[in-house]
Order: structure tokens, then sequence, then C-alpha cells
């Protein structure tokens, strides 16, 4: 296996994600989407890590990167659910109150 | 003896050849079905079925934690991912009352600019890593060799966490408790 076949593999799940992020219109599919762009930095990082002989701090980062995006998944959705609440509708281009 | 030596030696070798072809086949395997359903995810009129090939994504990716050594991971990305975000998103896509069948209006309508920016960036982090692939060095030299590297253990990962990082790992604790405090907050019916 070469670094490089990871490298790819984690861009295209990032580029995908991004897509995701812009296209999407629906808040909870958006942060799907962050969610497939997080892994992908993770698979950077483990690769790096199992290439340049680091694994270990590789790997502890993945796992404070694992931790953070499951505390931005739980606030992200508590704050996708007080807006479903006040609106009855969770589309991203319908939370316009900061619009002029 | 030597004979022997040479017939180990002979077998060892055969046997780390297959090795690298097994490593390289499942890496393909798993990297495809990786971005087809990574596809389905952003591209699905249909929210459950969505989050289910999140759920496949996330699989490959400790699949791939694996393939490169680091176990530990790898089981940590199926328990909090597979067993607790998906289940928090299902959660999600039940209490905002998303339509059990195939639904309109998830993505916009005109998505060519989100087209357009996925694939510029996607070919300049391409040319970037395989420019950085034929650089001075040799190819050979970004060789992840598996065989002589053994994964590492809970026990490598645990001392590294508790005495190096022990500051960010405290850290890490106080941020999920804000973060579950938070949510709790924010939910809350009033």
């Amino acid at each position: 296996m070469y670094l490089i076949q990871f490298l790819i593999l984690s861009s295209l799940l990032f580029c995908i994600g991004v897509y995701g992020v812009l296209a999407r219109r629906n808040a909870v599919l958006v942060l799907m989407s962050i969610e497939l762009i997080l892994n992908a930095v993770n698979i950077n990082l483990i690769a790096f890590g199992a290439f340049n002989g680091a694994a270990i701090p590789a790997e502890v980062f993945a796992l404070f990167i694992i931790a953070v995006a499951a505390a931005e998944v739980g606030v992200g959705l508590a704050l996708v659910l007080t807006i479903y609440r006040n609106s009855k509708n969770i589309d991203l281009d319908h939370v316009d109150l900061l619009k002029g | 003896m030597t004979a022997a030596l040479a017939t180990t030696a002979l077998t060892n070798t055969v046997l780390a050849v297959e090795t690298v072809v097994a490593q390289n086949v499942f890496f393909y395997l798993i990297a495809a079905v990786m971005v087809i359903a990574a596809l389905r995810v952003v591209t699905t009129s249909n929210m459950v079925h969505a989050a289910l090939y999140l759920v496949v994504v996330l699989a490959g990716v400790a699949a791939q934690f694996i393939l490169l050594g680091a176990e530990f991971v790898g089981i940590t990305q199926v328990l909090v991912y597979i067993g607790a975000v998906i289940v928090l998103f299902l959660f999600g896509i039940m209490l905002t009352r998303a339509k059990v069948g195939a639904e309109d209006g998830l993505s916009y309508d005109n998505v060519v600019p989100a087209i357009l920016t996925a694939v510029l960036l996607f070919l300049v982090m391409g040319f970037a890593v395989v420019d950085f692939a034929k650089a001075p060095w040799s190819s050979d030299t970004l060789l992840i060799d598996a065989l002589d590297r053994a994964p590492t253990t809970v026990e490598q990962v645990s001392d590294s966490i508790f005495s190096t990082y022990i500051v960010a790992f405290e850290a890490i604790s106080v941020l999920l408790l804000a973060a579950l405090i938070g949510a709790i907050v924010v939910a809350r019916k009033e």
C-alpha cells in the first residue's frame, strides 16, 4: 500500500462531503456531510502516522477528532431540533432571522 | 540446512507478496464501496437511507484504520460513530418528522455550483498529492509497509494518552461535558 492511495481516497471523501454541505438543503443531511469530511481527515492522519512511524500520536489525535465530532453532532442536532420546534422546518434557506 | 533456510526465506517472500496483494485488493474493494456509499449519502432523496449509507462509509473508514494497523481507533470508530452518532442522526430524523419514503427538496434545485466547487477542490488536492508523490523522493519511499510493522496496541495508545497528551485529554473531557450540558440546554422545552 502506498501513502498516495490513502491521500487520494481521503481527498475524494472530503470533496464528496464538501459537495453535500453545499448542495443539501436539509440541516440534518448537512451534518451528515460534515461527518464525511471529518472522517476523511481522520484517514489522512492515520495514514500519515503509519507512513511516518509516528503512529501513536496520529492515533491519539484521531481519537480526539472523533470525540470532538461526537460533541459537534450532539450540539448540532440540538440546534436543528430547536429550529424545527420554532419554525416546523429545517431547510437551511428558511433560517434567515438575521437577514437584513 | 542451507537449503532449508533458503526454502523458509522463499516461503516468507511468497507470504509477504501474498499479504501485500491481499492488502491492496481489500484497500481498493473497501475504497470503492466507501466512495459509492458516500455519493449516495449526498445524493439520495430518502433521509433514512442517507443515514444507513453513512453507516457503510463509517464502517469502511474503520476497516481502513485496521488495514493501517490502528486497531484501537478502528474499534472506537465503530463504537462512537456507528453505535452512537448514527443513532443520534436517526433520532434527529425522527424528531424532525421527516417522511419515511423519498422526499423532494432535500437538495437545492441548482447543484451545478456545488459540483463545480467539489470537482475543482478535488482537482487541486489530487494535483497536490500526485505532485508530492513524484517529488525528489521515489515512490518506493512512500510505501506503507505493514509487514515489518506490528499494529499498535491499546497499551501503547493509552500510555501516550495518559502521559504525553494528558492535558489535551482533560480538555477533551471538559469539552464533552460542556457539549452535553449545552445540547440539553439548547434542546430543552421551555
